[in-house]
């Protein structure tokens, strides 16, 4: 029994200027002490998918489909009881540690807040709780940091607060949405230590919602790859990165910078076309008109996630590095 | 934060100053000659020459401001029309426009925070709508207007409260309120608008912005998140929009105590105007404007002790 | 939306745009019931001699303060026996003069000044700042209070007094709109490529700048319309015979026991009118404002 099972997630947005379609169909499971890692471009709808599991996401939202955590439906479940599950059994870390904290409150009492609200601590034990928190996090001088206010701190620090934060009550699952994206390249590398770090000693699972394949390379056991909304590929990760299936994916990594990996003319490859409009959702595979293996059967019909390799799933008619099953 | 507030003082005195100029400059501008107000509507030209040299009116303009701007920062403000002094009068009447300002805020501020939360947790819902209609309604109506329907209504036709007049507080408190409480409504109702809209516009932001989704996501109560992370952030806007909005009480005052015939600061506006009299006139405004970038001076510093951003100073490490 | 679609559109965004404002706003009610108000108001005053069914000064003793649905007086007379009717419909005229030329005079005057003040900044800008701060140390009816005691009682004098009483708002909204704009990348792109002035601000600040200075203008007109009626009511707008809303007011002020009719209509009127505006400028504001969503 999976710690999470997520199942047929679709998620749609009612805005001013029609539907959008941000999620569609979306199904996997997360085992105990597992990094899953979720990725795809900006929009693909990682971000939103992983939202609507907590119910975080506006009043615009319709949300349908089942996650099922520890014998409830998190999608349906009413707000009361997500709120016992918030911060507590599931944490969420965001992408933008500049706005996430509150401006007007010091460090000690936005910490605190979680500790008060679901261990019952009282103030003076939510305190020294909190300075154990952010030492567990690697924040040097915690003891004066527990009384400073957020736009004192830098940007990687205020990240590990908000990890701090999340870790407080010793979630089970902790959801990390692009924690690194916002800051500079030297200090992701610390912020990714210390998820590791994390995993290794509380065993917390993590689900990494990211951009960057270069840090699911680093961290992750498991691979989701997200277009359109729509899962394309799912694989352990370095089955995904040997042999990937799906034609977005292998461009993906061909997009990678790195030595030797430019074109003939010398430029960084990249994946014609842009990602499409999430106001529709096409009968076909969403990925076709930017493939170079679409035909008629991939503009007309949509493609089913089948298992091609051993715990290795593709959403394509034509997978594999050769257009061929690999 | 001790050299932001140095600042603001000072930026305020160079406000104060030259809005004292403006207020000599503009008050000499309205045309009529003062030497025959002053000498009591006597048009002889030996007289007026006699009331000009008395009153200093036939010294250089630029004498003439310093003379007064001089005498005024000493608390003397010269006499009117009718030889009583102008500072006594105004020390007289200003309490009583206080009064009536302090509960329009009250009144107002009361409903129009309140009416700004509810409209912005309950947004897109009927009360929501409600609200916001009612809010508009406020800001539409003419409060000079709506002071004379409230007279006819409640002090006409059902003889609730009087129509107008003034009881000082010290000789019967119960009278007094009575006296006040339409005017003060009157003058609340705009107040309580604007800052309706304010509050709702800065709740909505709040309610919005990232800071309240990770409070939702730690898994608070709604109250918690609205109540103590969303309203201390709104909280602040308000403040200074709320400063910003005693402009437009003094003007207010101004024409509420004119319908309901009160004896306050307000009125003596108008008196000065209509009577010509520019020694209480001067008087008037600079007190008004002093006391309009007083308040101001004071909003900012409040300001700065609810923003932490400007109270501790940020440093990156 | 198919691909071909998109491309298409991808080639006139602005068309697209004013496409999609449009839907917004007509979408909203209320923001289209302003609208329709705020013109049939505009037309009544424009068309106010050949729809009124009497001259505002048209006197008759035999029938003073007489009430309501009195034959051939819809809305009753006043005490001089004068069409009520017929003084609210010319009365819009000073209203909507005064409502909307002194705000087009506000406009015009302060925008370039704060354009000026917050692109071209230097030396010129904390003076311009200076004097605003000065200016707004006076809240806006004193201003205009004084200024119209200084010109003389007309209601040209109050339309001038109220729109250079608005000058100082005004141009603290232009120039932050300026201040902001300059830094935006566009405009800095404009300024690397050696583009003038003048082709800046023309292309680039003034039209970026105009949501937000038509919804400014569409929030003052109203106060300047409650203003002419306040100035009206004091004596230092509009001179009788003209009739004007504010002065319709103050006649009343003496018949209040017995015809409180002949005050609430003439403030319905102003009511109605400072409301339409309003919608209309918060319907602008909802529809322009990018962040906003349902």
């Amino acid at each position: 029994m999976s710690l999470l099972e997520v199942h047929d997630l679709s998620v749609r947005f009612d805005t001013d200027d029609g539907s959008v379609h941000a999620v569609d169909g979306l199904s996997f499971s997360l085992e105990d002490g597992e990094v899953l890692g979720v990725v795809g471009e900006s929009g693909c709808g990682k971000s939103v998918s992983a939202m609507s599991l907590l119910q975080l996401l506006p009043e615009t939202a319709h949300v349908t489909g089942g996650a099922q955590f520890d014998g409830l439906d998190l999608i349906s479940a009413p707000k009361s009881k997500l709120r016992d599950i918030r911060g507590r059994r599931i944490a969420f870390v965001f992408q933008e540690p500049m706005t996430s904290l509150n401006p007007s409150f010091k460090i000690g009492n936005q910490l605190g807040e979680v500790l008060q609200r679901h261990l019952g601590l009282n103030r003076r034990q939510a305190r020294t709780r909190a300075i154990e928190l952010l030492d567990l996090v690697r924040i040097p001088a915690p003891k004066r940091r527990v009384e400073e206010y957020p736009h004192q701190l830098s940007g990687g620090m205020r990240q590990r607060v908000m990890i701090a934060i999340a870790l407080a009550c010793d979630p089970k699952i902790l959801i990390a949405d692009e924690p690194t994206t916002a800051l500079d390249v030297t200090i992701q590398a610390g912020i990714l230590d210390l998820m590791r770090d994390i995993r290794e000693r509380l065993g917390t699972a993590i689900i990494l919602i990211t951009h960057n394949l270069g840090v699911v390379a680093d961290i992750a056991d498991r691979v989701i790859v997200m277009y359109a909304g729509r899962k394309v590929e799912e694989a352990p990760v370095h089955d995904l990165y040997a042999s990937p299936q799906h034609p977005y994916t292998i461009g993906l990594l061909g997009a990678i910078p790195r030595p030797g990996a430019a074109d003939e003319q010398g430029r960084l490859r990249e994946i014609p076309g842009r990602v499409p409009s999430l106001a529709e959702l096409p009968a076909a595979c969403a990925f076709a008109p930017r493939c170079p293996r679409a035909d008629d059967r991939t503009r007309s019909q949509k493609p089913e996630l089948r298992e091609v390799r051993p715990q290795h799933l593709v959403a394509c008619f034509h997978p594999g590095v050769n257009g061929a099953v690999s | 934060m001790g050299g932001f507030l140095l600042r603001k003082v000072g930026a305020a005195l160079i406000v104060l100053v030259l809005a004292s100029m403006l207020v000599f400059v503009g008050v000499r501008a309205i045309p009529g000659d003062p030497a025959i107000a002053l000498g009591a509507e006597n048009r002889d030209p030996a007289v007026l020459a006699a009331v000009r040299h008395k009153y200093g009116l036939d010294k250089p303009l630029p004498v003439q401001y310093l003379n007064w701007i001089s005498l005024a920062v000493r608390g003397d403000l010269g006499r009117d029309q009718r030889q009583l002094s102008v500072s006594q009068t105004i020390v007289q009447r200003l309490p009583i426009t206080l009064e009536l300002a302090g509960l329009a805020i009250l009144i107002g501020s009361a409903i129009g925070i309140t009416a700004g939360v509810i409209a912005a947790v309950r947004r897109g819902k009927p009360t929501d709508y409600a609200a916001t209609s009612v809010a508009l309604v406020g800001l539409s109506v003419p409060h000079f207007w709506l002071g004379i329907v409230m007279i006819i209504y409640f002090a006409v036709k059902l003889n609730w409260l009087p129509a107008g007049g003034y009881v000082p507080f010290g000789q019967d408190p119960i009278q007094n309120l009575e006296h006040m409480l339409m005017p003060a409504i009157v003058l609340g109702t705009g107040l309580s608008a604007v800052l309706m809209r304010q509050m709702r516009s800065s709740m909505l932001g709040a309610l919005g912005a990232d800071y309240v989704r990770t409070a939702r996501a730690k898994g608070l109560s709604e109250w918690a998140v609205v109540g103590k992370h969303a309203l201390r952030n709104s909280l602040i806007t308000v403040t200074t929009v709320l400063g910003l909005q005693l402009g437009a009480l003094i003007s207010g005052a101004v024409i509420t105590e004119q319908i309901f015939v009160i004896p306050g600061f307000g009125r003596l506006t108008i008196d000065a105007v209509n009577q010509r009299d520019y020694t209480l006139l001067q008087g008037v405004v600079l007190v008004a404007a002093a006391g309009y970038v007083i308040v101001n001076l004071l909003v900012d510093v409040v300001y700065s002790f609810l923003n932490p951003r400007i109270r501790v100073a940020g440093a990156r490490r | 939306m198919s691909y071909v679609d998109a491309a298409a559109v991808a080639i006139n965004p602005r068309a697209r745009r004013r496409r999609l404002l449009r839907k917004r706003f007509l979408r909203r009610p209320l923001a289209v019931a302003g609208l329709v108000v705020a013109l049939t108001f505009i037309l009544v005053a424009i068309f106010a001699p050949w729809i009124a069914p009497y001259s505002p000064d048209a006197t008759d003793f035999n029938a003073t303060l007489a009430p309501p649905f009195t034959p051939g007086h819809l809305l009753g007379t006043d005490e001089l026996g004068r069409d009520v009717l017929s003084r609210i419909i010319w009365g819009s005229r000073a209203s909507i003069e005064a409502g909307v030329l002194s705000t087009a005079l506000a406009f015009l005057i302060a925008v370039p000044i704060g354009i000026v003040a917050g692109y071209y900044r230097g030396w010129i800008d904390p003076v311009i700042a200076r004097a605003t701060d000065v200016l707004l140390a006076f809240p806006f009816l004193i201003l205009a209070v004084g200024l119209a005691a200084i010109l003389g009682p007309s209601l040209m004098n109050a339309t001038i007094a109220l729109g250079l009483g608005a000058v100082p708002a005004v141009i603290r909204v232009a120039r932050g709109e300026a201040l902001a704009l300059r830094e935006e990348d566009y405009v800095r792109a404009a300024v690397a490529n050696g583009a003038g002035d003048v082709a800046i601000l023309g292309r680039h600040v003034l039209p970026n700048m105009s949501s937000t200075l038509i919804v400014q203008a569409t929030l003052i007109i109203p106060a300047a319309i409650i203003g002419e009626a306040v100035l009206s009511f004091l004596g230092l707008g509009v001179q009788p015979p003209t009739p004007s809303w504010g002065v319709m007011l103050a006649d009343a002020q003496s018949y209040v026991s017995q015809a409180p009719r002949l005050a609430i209509f003439p403030g319905l009127a102003i009511f109605f009118c400072s409301l339409s505006f309003n919608l209309l400028g918060d319907g602008l504001r909802d529809v322009l404002d990018p962040r906003t969503t349902r």
